[in-house]
This record gives C-alpha cells, structure tokens and sequence, in this order.
C-alpha cells in the first residue's frame, strides 16, 4: 500500500510548485540576472547608477524611517486593539469585521481617500477653517512640509494595514489556553504583568509572524506614498517604478528591486532569530 | 492559615442556576472535597472561591475577611488548575517560584522555599528543565509545588489529578495525602472520583444539581446517605434501592422481616451490597443470581430482589452460580430508609 500511495503527495503539491516556480521564481532568478547585467556579461553597472542617483540615498533613508515608525505603532496598536477584541462578550465579530474593513481595499485606494482628507481642499483643511485654525488651502503633502508629509503618509499606513497584524494577533491570543492568564491571577500578578510575563511570551510565535509579513510589506511600501506624496517622498519601490516606467532603464529598476528584497530577506533572518522560540518552551 | 465560609452562594449564568444557595464551613487546615458528577457546578463553585467568578449573591469569607468583590491575588490562595496551566515558557524553578516573584520576595527566600517545595514532591532534579520536556505526572507535581511554594491559607485543586492515568493518579493520590497532611493547609479539592474524595477528604460535600446534597465524614457519607442520590453515587457498586411495603413497622421481604419506618408513602430499602450475607435458599431475602464476576477480592453478583435489580458483594471464596436463588441476611442498623418521593433518607425505625 505504502508504494502506491506514496505519489500522493508529491502530486497534490504538484501545482504549488508550477505555479510558484513558473510565476515566481523564474521572474526572482530573471531580475536578479538583469540586475547584474548591462552590455554584455556580468556587471556592477546598473548598482553604480542606483547608488550614484540623487534620491536613492533619500529613498533608502525615508524608507526604513517609515518601517522604523510605522511597524512598531502597529504592532503596539494592534496588541491593544486584540487584547480588547478578546476581552469583549458580545459584538466582538462585528467590531473584528470593522476594524479589519481596511485590509479589503486596495493600498492605492486607501492612499487616494487619505489624498482627499489631507490635501489643499480636503476634509481636512475644511474642518479647520471652519473651526478658524486656519486662514485658507494650507499644503500638508509637499516638499515644503516634509514632516507633514511624513506623518500623513505613516497616519495614512496605520490605518491601511494595522488590522493584518490585528488579525493574526487575534489568532495567536486565542490559542493561548486561558488557565495560564487565571493562574497567573491566582498567584499575585496583576494586569500589566500578566501581560508582560504571560500573555507576550507566549504570544511570541504569532508577533514573529506578523512583525514579518508587516515589515516585509513595509519595505515594499509604495502606492499610498505615491499617491499622497509622489516623488516628495522618494521610497525604494517608488524609485524602482521610477526608474521602469519613466526612465525605462529595467537594468536599475531590477537593482532596486533586488535591494529590497535583499533587506526584507534580512530582516526576516533578524525576526527568526531575536524572536525564536525554543522548542522546549512550546506549550 | 484560615477558615472558609460560603454564605448562600448563588450562580446564574443567564437564565439557568448553576449554583441554589450553596452554604459551606471549611475549618482551619481542613481538607474538604466537592463531589459530583460534571455539570453540578462544584467547579463554578471552586472558581468563586477562588475570584476567577463573580457570584450573583452571596459572601465567600476566607480567614474572617469578606473576599466576595477581592480580585483572586488578593486572596490569598493558591490553585491547582484541571491542565496544571504550568507555564511553557519558564524554566520549572521559575514556575515553582512565580508566586514568590509576584510578592517580590528576596532571591534568598525564592530559592530557599522553591527547593522546599520541590523536594516535598520530588521534582528537585527537574528544576532547570522546561514543562515541555516532563510527563504528565511530572508536570503535576509542579502545579503543586507552585501552589505550596507560596504557603497559602487555602488551596484550590480543581480535579487535579482527572488528567493522568489509573496507576500514576493511585500513586499520587497517596502522595498528596502526605504532602498536604505536612504543609496543613485548608483544601478544598473538586473530583468526580469518589475513590479520590474518600481517600484524601476530612469531609465530603457530594454536589448534585447545584446544591448540596451532603456534607460529612468519607465513612459517615457511605454508611448514612442523606438522599437516594448519594446513596447512588458513592460506593462501587452503588447502593441498592428496593422497593418495600411497610405495614405496622415491619417491612417483608421472602421469609425476611425488617423494621421499618412507617412515616413515607412509597418506602425503599437503601442497602449496600457488602452489608449483606449470603446464606442458603429459604433463609433471609431471597436474592435471584444471574451474573456471577469474580473481582479478585470478592465476588461481584448482580441479580433480583422481589424482581427489582441489584448487585450484592460476596467473599472471594463464596460458592454462587448464575441462576441459583440464595438467602441474604441483613443487619436492620446497617440500612437505609429512602422516602421514594421525595429521595431522601428517613429516621431509622
């Protein structure tokens, strides 16, 4: 029996495996060779031009503050948010569902409806001439006000993507067994300690998860940066489109792109590593 | 140390009544079990003892001090949970000492009642390991030490040892005795496991539908049940119940007379099956055998009085046949009286 079923599986992952090599790792291995070629044969050229351009040193630096900024606050954001989700008795799938309405739209999507509230006649503005905090159309969103800027864009990302963290939070609470917090309780530890003590460490698995897919995706920020900011706030994936679509130079394009996965690919190896949890420590 | 009061205690949880006015006295250094079968709301009552509930009235006093509205930490107790709920992330040490941590006691002290505490349940070898790496049993002893380290006025055990298997819960059972007798803290231990609430318990409080039906001493609960229910839960095999006719004070079985109280309407014979000897045909109560089972230490033998089931216990050594009709002399001080309207036991005649 052993012999005829032993294809199985190797069959029903069949198609995952197409499917990432054809759609995924073809393209990896296609960007990363273009991104070391110009000319003819293996080149450095096309990391020269990248390093060497005006905004690339702006672009590396606005975003890993964005990450730095916007990661962090959403983790602590999300902690708070999941930690009262679980605590509710009642309504608590409807108040998930709100909070989690965010993730179904798109990040260009998003990025507009915070244009329409941050810009020169937005919502915004309206609300605080009406209250006269304000003279007239003040600008938030240009290169004159980058602090500005650089706070609508991280107010923008928190409201964006804070609820995928949320979620998978949500997920790791409920797996943590609640006679763990009660005989915490019972043995003298109050709230904020319980929490410290029992509730993070033991959550560690999932904030791994999340801090991952978070910063990952943080990395590769782009369309609510474009559209609040454009090329006031260069990023490193904004550069890349750049450098495809309005310079056509694939060559630095692909550069950029083999960067940003190159720091993602650190930054996961830095989270399984400082947030790994012992195989003996497991519940 | 310290004495526990229940004070008409009452659960709901919506419309249904997990717990109707339940009243208990725990004494200073006492060890009291609540017995039932699941659903009777001994564990609702535990969980109120200890805070992890609120009650919707009534008062838990613990050592003269009215805790009802106290969060469990400031109640002085400790608790063995069902799952032990040893945490995975610390070392044993670190679980045995959490509660030391919690009340910020010198590292001297830590280490000094954590090793104590250990070694009473033999765990000291254990001390640098994670839970993960321990058996079942192992991680039991630890929920213990935990709850001993600290030297509680009362320890909670929510069916502590329901979660291990038959030889290591004889084994622990015996230890806990031991162990307990020594720290002589007040106890109030939740099992479904009657064998467990006789062997460990000064007093019984058997639960059933969200009172109690009972409290007493393991032997005076077994000889003398207050209900038909606890006649019927305690004891294997349980006991019997016999629907009698009592006229003028005597009650006929066979050829066998009994005296009777005369006050129900409907009586039965409460009658455990070992207060019961065999004796040839004709003599006593006539007993219809139709199953014999050979138990090692005696003879488990089920059949019919006056038609109605029963399952009676004889020597090892007795010789009865599937089929056979034998004689059952009784001792009148040895049996119960059951109103069968009502459940419950009657003054003996």
């Amino acid at each position: 029996m052993p012999a005829r079923t032993s294809w199985i599986p190797y069959a029903l992952i069949a198609p995952s495996v197409v499917f990432l090599g054809a759609l995924f790792l073809v393209p990896l291995v296609q960007t990363i060779w273009l991104s070391f070629s110009a000319g003819e044969g293996f080149s450095l050229e096309n990391y020269q031009r990248m390093a060497g351009d005006l905004n690339f040193a702006l672009a590396i630096k606005n975003t890993f503050m964005l990450t730095l900024v916007v990661v962090p606050l959403q983790v602590v954001l999300a902690l708070g948010m999941a930690t009262m989700v679980t605590k509710l008795d009642k309504g608590r799938d409807l108040v998930l569902w709100v909070l989690t309405i965010p993730l179904g739209i798109s990040d260009l999507a998003a990025g507009l409806a915070w244009l329409a509230l941050l810009q020169n006649t937005g919502y915004l503005n309206s609300a605080l001439y009406a209250l006269g905090l304000i003279q007239g159309p003040t600008g938030w969103l240009s290169q004159e006000t980058p602090v500005a800027l650089f706070f609508a864009i991280v107010l923008a990302e928190l409201w964006r993507a804070t609820a995928i963290v949320l979620v998978i939070l949500i997920a790791g609470l409920q797996l943590i067994p609640k006679e763990f917090a009660e005989a915490a309780e019972i043995f003298g530890a109050k709230p904020w300690t319980r929490f410290t003590r029992i509730t993070l460490p033991l959550l560690k698995p999932s904030l791994q998860s999340a801090l991952i897919l978070r910063t990952v995706l943080a990395f590769e920020v782009f369309a609510v940066v474009y559209a609040l900011g454009g090329r006031n706030f260069p990023v490193l994936a904004g550069e890349a489109y750049v450098w495809q679509n309005d310079n056509q130079n694939y060559g630095v394009a692909a550069a950029y792109a083999v960067l940003i996965m190159a720091i993602s690919l650190a930054a996961t190896a830095l989270y399984l590593r400082v947030l790994r949890t012992r195989p003996e420590q497991l519940p | 140390m310290a004495d526990i009061v229940i004070d008409r205690v009452v659960k709901e949880f919506g419309s249904f009544q997990a717990l109707q006015e339940v009243s208990l006295t725990v004494n200073d250094g006492e060890f009291v079990a609540l017995l039932g079968p699941s659903g009777c709301g001994k564990t609702t009552l535990l969980r109120i003892i200890a805070g992890l509930e609120t009650q919707t009235s009534g008062r838990v006093v613990i050592g003269g001090q009215d805790v009802s509205d106290l969060a469990p930490r400031k109640r002085g107790l400790a608790m063995v949970f069902q799952n032990y709920a040893v945490f995975p992330h610390m070392t044993v040490f670190e679980n045995v000492a959490f509660g030391l941590r919690m009340q910020k006691a010198p590292q001297a002290e830590v280490k000094r009642k954590v090793e104590r505490a250990a070694a009473l349940l033999h765990i000291e070898s254990y001390l640098d390991r994670y839970p993960a790496k321990l058996s079942g049993g192992q991680r039991q002893r630890v929920a213990v030490a935990r709850a001993l380290a600290v030297e509680p006025a009362v320890l909670l055990m929510d069916e502590p040892l329901s979660n291990l298997d038959a030889l290591l819960r004889l084994e622990m059972r015996t230890e806990l005795k031991a162990v307990l007798r020594e720290a002589g803290t007040t106890t109030i231990y939740v099992t479904h496991d009657q064998t467990e609430a006789m062997g460990l318990a000064d007093r019984i409080a058997v639960m059933y539908g969200g009172k109690i039906e009972q409290i007493g001493a393991p032997l005076e609960i077994y000889a003398t049940p207050a209900t038909r229910f606890v006649g019927g839960f305690i004891g294997s095999p349980p006991m019997n119940f016999i629907k009698v006719r009592c006229s003028h004070g005597t009650a006929r079985i066979g050829d066998a007379a009994l005296p009777c109280p005369t006050a129900a309407e409907n009586l039965e014979l409460g009658l455990r099956g070992e207060d019961a000897s065999l004796g040839p045909s004709g003599s006593g109560i006539p007993f219809d055998v139709r199953v014999v089972e050979p138990m090692g230490s005696h003879l488990l033998l089920t059949g019919a009085i006056d038609g109605q089931l029963a399952r009676i216990v004889a020597p090892p050594t007795a010789i009865v046949n599937a089929g056979e009709r034998v004689g059952l002399t009784v001792d009148p001080a040895r049996v119960t009286w059951i109103d069968g309207t009502t459940g419950r036991a009657l003054a003996r005649a």
